[in-house]
């Protein structure tokens, strides 16, 4: 492992919780419906984050807990039941609903699991429930998609057929394109997780081998592992260094020759790292500061620093599993700083301090520090944005390149009023 | 438990923070999770705040439960108090914290500071974001003022006359995140200073507490928001006599009554009066002879209850709709919007539902919808023309322009907004109507000539196939054809169809100038 230095912060903190990835997942199984059961905060969270107005009606929502709720759980429980009573009739194309425990619901110890348990006996046949923990006391924004995906593998059938399983979501175009790619390179049976129906899931077992998408899956990895599951170690597949080593990493667990997968992607690495080119001019000696967020941060100092020459000040993350990110710890520079958690206003201080070009930042404090002469890249962005795989990297890079294009191109650059 | 898709209020604490974020010097310590934090976008992403809204979040963690979370509160508390220096320091929880009990209000006040500390009890499972508001507000002035209530705290409303100068008012109620509140502040000021009447005080909107200390300066309040003000006003009405207005002055009465009530509780007399009715354009606009095709316009309200009243007003009286549907989120307006649905005799809608709204639009079939910005949305699905009226707000509603609600240049933007789609409404009908016609279309594509003329016959061609195939036996004459195109453009289709329709059902399979004056005579 190279030499990173490790940093622990406690404070406030400034982060979504782990409802916030209903947002993405909901689109990802367009056949599930997310009940979150909490307060008027939760809906109003997912409807501002999402901005979700757009939606005539949307597949997820809340189940709002009320002052009666709150005085007896067994009226709590009969009254959820109601509820979900009422929206398998408004909505009977639904196929699987996640019960989605929240911070209040935690609080008052509501038995989620209790609940779907009785719910798939009175439903079966037509829909599957599933529970799973969004709060923000025990989640972090994407964090919410490890719960979802953990809940999930009870329900996935036994095999013992060889095959690679992508986890994490990820755009569908980009899924195609990684798929085809598995395919020339010879692996033929490569299937999704979490897949496109919420009752399409794949069959696991001791001949599974699982590939992450997305580093925030520790929970989900950990329960694949128990069903047998062989998991393969890689960085994450963000850049051209990335998903190389990633397809590399898939190729070697399924015994395929380096040469040959370096027939299929060579082309597209050379593809992708003269796009790259124009974003490199622009990025180049930029110094970044991560605060952390959406847990992709690391891979992300990674490909800007290594492809993008980017000088990383310091590099946040909500919290840190270093045995799934063991491989993306090895690829970054020396002495890279890496901060797991947050005191918010401490961490600003050491952003006005070392006068970063660029800070990816949640968006309750991108507008400020603009004001403030500092420019910034909302990190919900990369939640939403196709940016897996070589064939995107140019596109991630995009995303950084963007705001620092931006200031280039305007004469204003503070908000005079905001001191 | 109430199943919600998606609601038009937030919770109370949001409210209190619309607050804190609206004055200076002051901070707000929130006992929440992590998520809660999400708030502050509310506030830098739609009302594109340079600032990050005042409010240390203590996020406290599943692990901290079974610890000590009040010596989590306190430690941020000591911390926010240090860095941020606040004159006045807000304590509250969010929904969760709620839970757990740990009283940070009483914490905070227990930590020896020499700075008021308000302490705020904010019900999340039964109260909303605008009553949050409103308590949070009342309760700031009560803690800042209580001290100066005595027996002869009593202020006079004429007192300024004795005191020898221009009467003074506070303008209460304009919060960020409130509908147009950064412009109506303005043009409301402005009115006022006209009158000669001064302000003394805006408040939240920029205000500090040294501010809020000085509204006993003033002799009466200008009550703006109710949903915000009107708990405040109340109290300063109790404690030190200060009246204050009730008269939300959106659109031109209103805005009349509105400064006859301030002369009036000042004891200022009204000398121009007649003046007032031509300082905006709305009345004289919706007076021109372009506005007849107004009259009638069957509008839908749906809103807060300050906005949906004034509008459902403006909209009988001022622009002459026949008001439909009526209806608030705001529980709190809910008798005071009865009142005025009743007036109209309607039912009120009160629901916090906004698929309920979207029903009452469907089954009342208006020709414009005033709403919010999810109303917009419904309104588009049916393809009925749609202004927004009211909160909750979208990055939309924070215009770069000047663009009140309220007084005389409120007025213009209202018969602007609220027109403006409705022509467009118009021109969608119009272009439905003669999409047959292919000049109508040629025109209505590009105004850049005639090099597409191809294509748009073929097009032509292919809507009467597609749209009527048992027509394909009917042929047009020559003579039909040229008495046809006689027929002015904007009535051509209807007569084109009707006289088709007529032929059909005479079973001719040719029409000439004959058949179509046939057919004129047959429906007129």
């Amino acid at each position: 492992m190279s030499k990173v230095l490790f940093d622990k912060e406690t404070g406030p903190r400034e982060v979504f919780c782990g409802l916030t990835s209903i947002v993405w997942l909901h689109r990802r199984m367009p056949d599930a419906f997310f009940l979150v059961v909490g307060s008027r905060t939760c809906a109003h969270l997912i409807q501002s984050a999402a901005g979700v107005m757009i939606f005539a009606e949307p597949r997820f929502g809340t189940a709002i807990l009320e002052e009666k709720d709150l005085a007896g759980l067994a009226d709590a429980h009969e009254e959820l039941d109601r509820v979900v009573n009422d929206l398998i009739a408004r909505r009977p194309e639904i196929k699987t609903l996640f019960l989605v425990g929240s911070c209040p619901s935690e609080v008052i110890k509501l038995d989620l699991a209790t609940v779907a348990e009785k719910l798939n006996k009175k439903f079966l046949g037509q829909v599957q429930f599933l529970n799973y923990s969004g709060s923000g006391i025990e989640t972090t924004f994407t964090q919410g998609e490890d719960g979802a995906l953990k809940s999930l593998i009870p329900l996935m059938g036994a095999t013992d057929e060889e095959k690679l399983l992508v986890v994490g979501t990820i755009a569908n175009n980009v899924e195609d394109r990684l798929k085809k790619i598995f395919k020339n390179i010879g692996i033929k049976n490569v299937e999704s997780f979490p897949p496109r129906q919420s009752t399409e899931l794949p069959k696991i077992g001791t001949n599974t081998k699982v590939l992450l998408t997305q580093p925030y899956l520790c929970d989900t990895v950990r329960d694949l592992k128990h069903r047998g599951c062989e998991v393969i170690h890689a960085p994450f597949p963000l850049g051209v260094e990335g998903s190389t080593k990633w397809i590399l990493a898939a190729a070697d667990a399924f015994k395929i020759q380096e040469l040959k997968v370096h027939e299929v992607i060579a082309p597209l690495i050379s593809r992708a790292r003269k796009a790259l080119e124009n974003h490199k001019e622009i990025l180049r000696g930029k110094k970044l500061f991560l605060l952390p967020e959406s847990q992709l941060e690391i891979s992300l100092a990674r490909f800007l620093h290594n492809e993008c020459e980017m000088n990383l000040v310091e590099v946040g993350t909500p919290y840190l599993n270093k045995e799934l990110m063991e491989e993306e710890l090895n690829l970054l520079p020396e002495n890279t700083k890496i901060v797991e958690g947050q005191h918010v206003e401490k961490q600003l201080d050491r952003v006005r301090e070392s006068q970063p070009d660029l800070v990816v930042c949640g968006m309750g404090l991108a507008n400020p520090l603009e004001a403030e002469g500092i420019h910034t890249k909302w990190s919900i962005e990369m939640v939403f944005s196709p940016i897996h795989g070589i064939d995107q990297a140019a596109d991630l890079a995009g995303l950084f390149s963007r705001p620092l294009k931006r200031n280039q191109i305007l004469t204003t650059k503070t908000l005079a009023t905001s001191k | 438990m109430e199943l919600t898709l998606w609601t038009y209020e937030g919770p109370p604490h949001v409210g209190a923070m619309r607050i804190a974020s609206s004055m200076k010097d002051l901070h707000y310590l929130l006992h929440a999770p992590q998520g809660d934090t999400y708030a502050d976008l509310l506030f830098t992403m739609i009302e594109r705040r340079g600032k990050r809204p005042p409010v240390t979040y203590t996020t406290f963690q599943a692990r901290d439960l079974g610890g000590d979370t009040a010596e989590l509160v306190k430690k941020n508390i000591s911390e926010a108090v240090e860095r941020f220096k606040p004159k006045t320091l807000l304590v509250g929880e969010s929904c969760t914290a709620e839970l757990i009990q740990d009283q940070p209000g009483a914490l905070a006040k227990g930590m020896g500071f020499d700075i008021p500390i308000v302490n705020l009890e904010l019900p999340a499972y039964s109260k909303k974001e605008n009553w949050g508001a409103s308590e949070t507000f009342y309760q700031i002035v009560r803690t800042l003022l209580i001290e100066e209530v005595s027996e002869d705290s009593s202020i006079c409303a004429k007192r300024w006359k004795d005191l020898g100068r221009r009467p003074k008012v506070n303008i209460l109620g304009p919060t960020l995140l409130g509908f147009r509140c950064r412009d109506d502040v303005i043009e409301i000021q402005r009115i006022l200073s006209e009158q000669g009447i001064d302000t003394n005080v805006v408040s939240p909107l920029n205000s500090s507490p040294d501010d809020i200390k000085r509204l006993i300066d003033a002799e009466i309040n200008i009550c703006l928001y109710h949903e915000i003000a009107e708990t405040t006003c109340e109290w300063l009405k109790r404690n030190f006599g200060m009246e204050y207005t009730t008269t939300i002055p959106i659109g031109i009465e209103n805005t009349i009554n509105f400064i006859k009530e301030v002369h009036k509780k000042l004891d200022l007399p009204l000398t121009n009066q007649e003046e007032l009715e031509n300082k905006s354009k709305l009345p004289w606009y919706s007076k021109s002879v372009d506005s007849n095709y107004l009259t009638g316009k069957r509008v839908f309200i749906f809103g807060d209850g300050t906005h949906a009243i004034a509008a459902a007003k403006i909209a009988k009286e001022e622009l002459g709709f026949e008001v439909v549907g009526l209806g608030t989120y705001s529980r709190e307006m809910a008798r005071k919007v009865r009142l005025v649905a009743k007036d109209l005799n309607l039912e009120a809608l009160i629901t916090n539902n906004y698929l309920e709204v979207e029903d009452a639009i469907k089954k009342t079939s208006p020709e414009l919808v005033l709403g919010t910005q999810m109303e917009r949305h419904s309104a588009k699905r049916l393809g009925i023309p749609c202004a927004v009226i009211s909160t909750p707000m979208h990055v939309q509603d924070v215009p770069a322009r000047y663009s009140p609600q309220m007084g005389w240049e409120g007025a213009n933007v209202i018969f602007d907004d609220w027109v403006h789609p409705l022509m467009m409404g118009l021109e969608e009908h119009l272009i439905d109507m003669f999409k047959h016609d292919f000049e109508f279309v040629d025109g209505h594509q590009s105004h850049l000539g005639h090099t597409a003329v191809n294509t748009n016959e073929s097009k032509h061609e292919n809507i009467i196939k597609e749209d009527q195939p048992n027509l394909k036996e009917i042929i047009w004459t020559d003579s039909g054809k040229a008495e046809l195109t006689k027929v002015p453009f904007f009535v051509r289709g209807k007569v084109k169809s009707n006289t088709e329709k007529y032929a059909m059902s005479k079973g001719l399979s040719e029409i000439d100038d004959e058949t179509l004056y046939d057919a004129k005579a047959f429906f007129s």
